[in-house]
């Protein structure tokens, strides 16, 4: 099992107020799957993708990450999970201003002391798969919105990480691009990476196999993408 | 993550904010540089005056007469007509008890109006011997010095210093063989001076020597001594010759107790260590000023790292989801801040040394560069950079991932 999540909370405390932002929260996830996490803004979906990244620690539950507990980690460890075991592609593709492509591929490989020959080659192949062989050296703002996701992509693959965690991947790319980067993350899907994606937009859930909706908190459903996409189409 | 690395990822971010980084560093620059100018200042003011003071004689003793105190008034020094020739003659005569001087000068010391045809000048006239040339260093340029001969014979002769020679006959001439009036009676000048390069009041350069008994006799009228200059031996006997001659002096004037002494010594020594310890003040003092600018130019690095922290939000969260550890984000914003300060600590020093030698070439004192100096400034701007660091570069270190995420 990649991922175990069991009874998970997280409870926020402002003031005298409680929020709930996780209540109770039970899912496992498959080596290979390429699960989808939707709900509207507030169901708890951003919560849920800072627990699975290891951004966060929960109040209560279990989360088992490829093999080691997370829930109970310090930061420092948390921090090296996060760059071993997971590759974060976020929303505002958030590359480092004024350096170029191979540079932001390269900065996983700084903190997981890889050499630095071996840096610039790990980097330079990845680009290359994901079509940016010819911006190497290209600044993030010399690149379309699409380009940036794809050197994002590039950097959360360059670890080879057990999950790959998307948050709204396609949020901030016009249509056409997005689609270029959904294709990505089937091909990556299908060469056996799990990726794990949070998105409120239903054509991008369309892409992944499985599909957990959540709502306050709380999953309310959870279920194999085929029989929706049929439905969808006789629509 | 090697150290190597943190250091070129931050003068890459650095680099990239050339302006900020270099206002940052300005006030370090001017911290340290005027540190260093100052504390070099300092210092050649201190070694001039002290070679200045060394100049009138080495291991100076000078007896005054009076009593340092009479019915608790201070008495003006020379006001007193206690010292005499006998006196002095004793102190040279009885060299085998007092062992430790090597030269005895009597002189008598007064203003006096000396005039050429056409020139005149207020000049300070001292009646000596010739030992006085060797108590006070006393070189002659061209001509001789009052000689014995001319002591014994009460010659109306004249040394002249420099300043003397130029005032009466115009720069560049010396004046020797020329004839000069000293309070109306005409005097040959037969030799003129070394310049001692002292300016203002107590201007060695400023003086007309003629041999003691003509002063005595002819010029003052008076039997007694301003003064008798002694030299020691060494340094090292100082003390122990002022007590030799005191006791001297106290059992010739028939005086049981040195508290009724009607003659006080003072030695080179406590004058110079007097004026060390009024400069050594001053250097602090001056270093104490350049600390404060040092100071305020630490806050000016530590509020430009908040500045930055605040703006590398962002950033800082990024590369924590990426897995920096605290340790790493803090190695490397310290390493920012401590590179600002050392660049500035070394562009500092450089203007420092410069400012300091244009200093020594405007005014003429020593330039002098204490390796101290330099070692502290280095020090103190490595140390500014980690202590007015360490707060920003913690704050970024404690920034909560999602929390840095987040921030627009």
């Amino acid at each position: 099992m990649m991922i175990t999540i069991s009874n998970l909370s997280k409870i926020y405390q402002t003031g005298d107020v409680e929020t709930v932002a996780l209540d109770d929260v039970s899912f496992n996830v498959q080596k290979g799957e390429f699960v989808a996490i939707m709900g509207p803004s507030g169901s708890g979906k951003s919560t849920l993708m800072h627990m699975l990244g290891a951004l966060d620690k929960p109040t209560s539950g279990k989360y088992e990450l490829d093999g080691e507990d997370v829930e109970d980690m310090s930061d420092d460890d948390l921090a090296d999970i996060r760059n071993r075991k997971i590759g974060f592609v976020f929303q505002a593709f958030n590359l480092l201003p004024r350096r170029t492509a191979l540079q932001n591929v390269m900065i996983p490989m700084i903190y997981a002391e890889i050499p630095k020959e071996e840096r610039r080659q790990r980097a330079r192949k990845y680009l290359e798969m994901v079509g940016l062989g010819d911006r190497l050296d290209h600044t993030s703002n010399q690149l379309s919105g699409g380009q940036q996701q794809r050197v994002a992509i590039a950097r959360a693959l360059v670890l080879d990480p057990s999950i790959i965690l998307a948050d709204e991947p396609t949020g901030n790319i016009a249509s056409n691009q997005a689609e270029e980067i959904m294709a990505i993350f089937k091909k990556l899907n299908s060469q056996g990476h799990t990726i794990i994606m949070i998105t409120h937009e239903p054509d991008i859930a369309e892409h992944a196999k499985r599909i957990i909706q959540i709502k306050d908190g709380k999953i309310i459903s959870d279920h194999k993408n085929g029989v929706r996409r049929k439905a969808r189409r006789v629509n | 993550m090697q150290f190597s690395e943190v250091v070129n990822e931050s003068f890459g971010t650095l680099f990239i904010n050339k302006l900020r980084t270099g206002l940052a560093i300005l006030g370090i620059v001017i911290g340290i540089g005027s540190v260093i100018a100052l504390i070099s200042l300092g210092q050649a003011t201190s070694q001039s005056v002290q070679s200045r003071i060394q100049s009138l004689g080495a291991n100076l003793l000078t007896v005054s007469p009076g009593a340092p105190n009479t019915g608790g008034v201070r008495q003006a020094a020379g006001s007193s007509t206690t010292l005499t020739l006998d006196d002095a003659n004793a102190i040279s005569n009885s060299l085998g008890a007092v062992t430790n001087i090597s030269a005895v000068s009597p002189e008598v010391s007064r203003r006096a109006q000396v005039s050429t045809g056409s020139a005149n000048s207020n000049v300070q006239v001292i009646g000596v011997t010739p030992a006085y040339a060797q108590v006070h260093k006393v070189q002659v340029d061209t001509g001789q010095f009052i000689s014995a001969r001319d002591v014994d014979g009460a010659s109306k002769v004249a040394v002249i210093g420099p300043t003397v020679a130029s005032d009466l006959f115009g720069a560049g001439s010396s004046g020797v063989g020329q004839q000069i009036r000293i309070n109306g009676q005409i005097f040959k000048i037969v030799g003129e001076t070394v310049s001692k390069g002292g300016t203002g009041f107590g201007n060695q350069d400023d003086i007309v020597w003629i041999p003691l008994t003509t002063a005595q006799r002819q010029i003052f009228g008076i039997n007694y001594l301003t003064a008798i200059s002694l030299e020691a031996k060494s340094q090292d006997v100082m003390v122990e010759a002022e007590n030799q001659v005191g006791y001297l002096l106290l059992s010739r004037h028939k005086l049981r107790d040195p508290s009724q002494a009607d003659f006080s010594i003072f030695s080179q020594q406590d004058i110079l260590n007097t004026v060390s310890a009024t400069t050594a003040t001053f250097t602090t003092l001056l270093a104490g000023i350049a600390a404060i600018s040092l100071l305020v130019g630490g806050i000016g690095i530590m509020n430009i790292m908040l500045v930055t922290v605040t703006e590398r939000t962002r950033e800082i969260g990024l590369r924590k989801a990426l897995g920096a550890k605290k340790k790493v984000i803090i190695t490397q914003f310290l390493t920012e801040a401590v590179i600002l300060t050392f660049a500035g600590g070394i562009i500092g020093m450089i203007f420092g040394v410069v400012a300091s030698f244009l200093i020594s070439r405007l005014t003429g004192a020593p330039f002098v560069i204490s390796p101290t100096s330099i070692a502290l400034a280095i020090g103190v701007s490595g140390g500014i950079g980690i202590i007015f660091g360490l707060y920003p570069a913690r704050k970024a270190a404690n920034l909560q991932p999602i929390e840095a995420l987040r921030y627009e």
